[in-house]
């Protein structure tokens, strides 16, 4: 099967609450969402991370801004302030989490926007 | 108290303490604000604060304080902006009066109002369990401050005496944004949808220019026009809890869909259940529609009772962390920097020290690329500074006990104040209010 990277589909953001990190997923074109729910599980997510989660990951899927969001605990070396990772808050990890690989899009998908129905801020 | 009105515009003039002094000038001079909220206090700013406040009493406050006054109360105070700020870190009072101090040095007359009651030191108890491990707060190191997280309740007193600025120590972020709105739009606290709505808008606020572009670019993927002079953002709220973030046209940066929703979950855990000392906020049917060029339309929080229980930031002293860097170049270097990590490794592992080995630079480029360049990191946590020393002199060591070719050398040594979490009955918290004038 072919694969892209994660960037290549959606843009991330990283945020941190002690020792858990916390990633928002979105599509860079809004008609990707089912096919990042599809493929961007929590499952993916810590297999992809293995080497900075060390707990548990939860997904929450936010469709009204095609947002999916991973709550990762015990991700940041025993939390932000304690930490002896150079980036301790993790910020990287979103563009980290952007570098896993994920099927590509088949061409002649007819896939659908997120419910919310707003405008396409993407550009394919 | 300000007059009610059916639309209130709130800007964000600071995301951290280190943000940009100008931009929010900038936001001040031409946004046509009513209210501009400084947040400055990361999780552990108190802790720090607390000891500088120890060492002098009349310190304790941001750092960047009285820079932040000098350049905003000339701009703000004229132009009838209320100022809204944490900055007064571990001591409040003495921010106040440095405010004060600032306005009278321009000739300006306010009103000045300290908000405090956060500190609760004295009131927690060091035996319950932290949040994070289950173990006693106590079992962590010397505690040497507990901080409630304050809600919006706590300032409405001093914006109902008219205060021009508000100054307090720790607040829930978005509780800054709470206060002034409720007090602008005549707000209950006890709705929950509309405290849910200004919760909203300060969290979309609350980090600056995160909701206007920075943090965000990605060359090729996510472009972002003039980030060199970003914009700070603000929010024109609605009697009805709608609102839309904006920004000064002209300013760098940019606000559509994507980077509002990127803020919108940044560093929400449960998207449903936010919770804030004023609301437990949903997020879950929140829509965002561009209206115009850098104007996103948000609307449809949900709110929920607000928790009964405040967060406590417990800060203790957790040691020193020792950090030391050597750089490798040329062919090889991958090679070579990994040798020194193994052989300063082995040498502090006899100290009974176990330290954290990086590689910065590490793609199979450098290696076997001319011009490639890798470096070494070894960092350790200790108990004593002299030991965390020892640490970083066995990475200086490597520059004639090491491989070949390792040069720039750069060691420090760090006391850290370590952040636990717990809870407080909210009963328990008494805030003050005291009002300075400038004459």
């Amino acid at each position: 099967m072919n694969t892209v990277f994660l960037r290549e589909l959606a843009h991330a953001r990283a945020g941190d609450k002690g020792d858990t990190a916390i990633l928002s997923v979105f599509p860079l074109d809004d008609r990707d969402y089912e096919w990042l729910r599809t493929y961007v599980t929590a499952e993916a997510v810590k297999h992809h991370l293995a080497d900075y989660i060390n707990g548990d990951v939860e997904r929450f899927d936010v469709p009204l801004v095609c947002g999916l969001q991973f709550v990762c605990t015990h991700a940041l070396g025993g939390g932000v302030t304690t930490s002896l990772a150079l980036d301790s808050h993790g910020k990287s990890l979103s563009s980290r989490l952007l570098a896993m690989r994920i099927p590509a899009r088949p061409e002649d998908a007819n896939s659908q926007r997120c419910s919310s129905g707003e405008t396409d801020i993407g550009q394919r | 108290m300000s007059a009610v009105r059916n639309e209130t515009r709130i800007g964000s003039g600071a995301g951290f303490a280190g943000d940009r002094i100008d931009a929010a000038v900038e936001l001040v001079r031409d946004g046509a604000l009513d209210d501009l909220v400084l947040e400055c206090l990361a999780e552990r700013t108190i802790a720090l604060a607390q000891g500088r406040r120890h060492a002098d009493s009349s310190l304790g406050y941001d750092l960047y304080a009285a820079e932040r006054f000098r350049a905003l109360l000339p701009v703000a105070i004229p132009r009838g902006v209320r100022i809204l700020s944490n900055l007064g870190a571990a001591n409040p009072v003495a921010a106040g009066r440095l405010a004060v101090r600032v306005a009278e040095e321009n000739g300006l007359e306010c009103r000045v109002a300290v908000v405090t009651g956060d500190d609760v030191l004295d009131l927690i108890d060091r035996e319950a369990p932290a949040l994070e491990d289950g173990k006693p707060l106590s079992s962590h190191g010397e505690i040497i401050s507990a901080n409630a997280y304050l809600g919006a309740d706590a300032l409405l007193p001093g914006l109902r005496a008219g205060a021009d600025v508000i100054i307090t120590g720790r607040v829930a972020d978005p509780s800054l944004f709470v206060a002034a709105l409720v007090d602008r739009l005549g707000w209950d606290l006890a709705d929950e949808s509309l405290i849910a709505a200004a919760t909203l808008a300060g969290h979309l606020l609350e980090c600056g220019a995160q909701v206007t572009g920075g943090y965000f670019a990605d060359p090729g993927y996510k472009t972002v026009p003039g980030l060199e002079s970003l914009g700070l953002p603000f929010a024109d709220i609605r009697h009805d809890g709608s609102m839309t973030i904006g920004k000064v046209n002209g300013t760098g940066g940019m606000i559509d869909r994507r980077t509002v929703r990127e803020q919108l979950l940044y560093e929400l855990g449960d998207p449903g259940a936010y919770k804030t000392p004023d609301v437990t906020l949903d997020v879950y049917g929140v829509t965002l529609r561009e209206v115009a060029p850098d104007r996103v339309h948000v609307s449809g929080a949900v709110g929920r009772r607000r928790p009964d229980e405040l967060k406590v930031s417990v800060g203790y002293r957790a040691g020193f962390r020792s950090e030391g860097e050597i750089s490798y170049a040329g062919l090889g270097c991958v090679d070579r920097a990994r040798l020194a990590g193994e052989i300063a490794a082995q040498r502090i592992r006899r100290r009974g020290v176990e330290p954290r080995i990086d590689l910065i630079g590490t793609l199979d480029t450098p290696n076997s690329t001319p011009d490639g360049e890798c470096r070494l990191r070894v960092a350790a946590m200790t108990d004593t500074v002299d030991h965390a020393r020892d640490i970083t002199r066995e990475v200086e060591a490597l520059y004639l006990n090491g491989p070949a070719g390792g040069g720039g050398v750069r060691t420090t040594v760090t006391e850290v104040i370590g952040i636990l979490s717990t809870f407080i009955d909210r009963t328990a918290v008494t805030s003050h209010t005291e009002i300075l004038e400038a004459k």
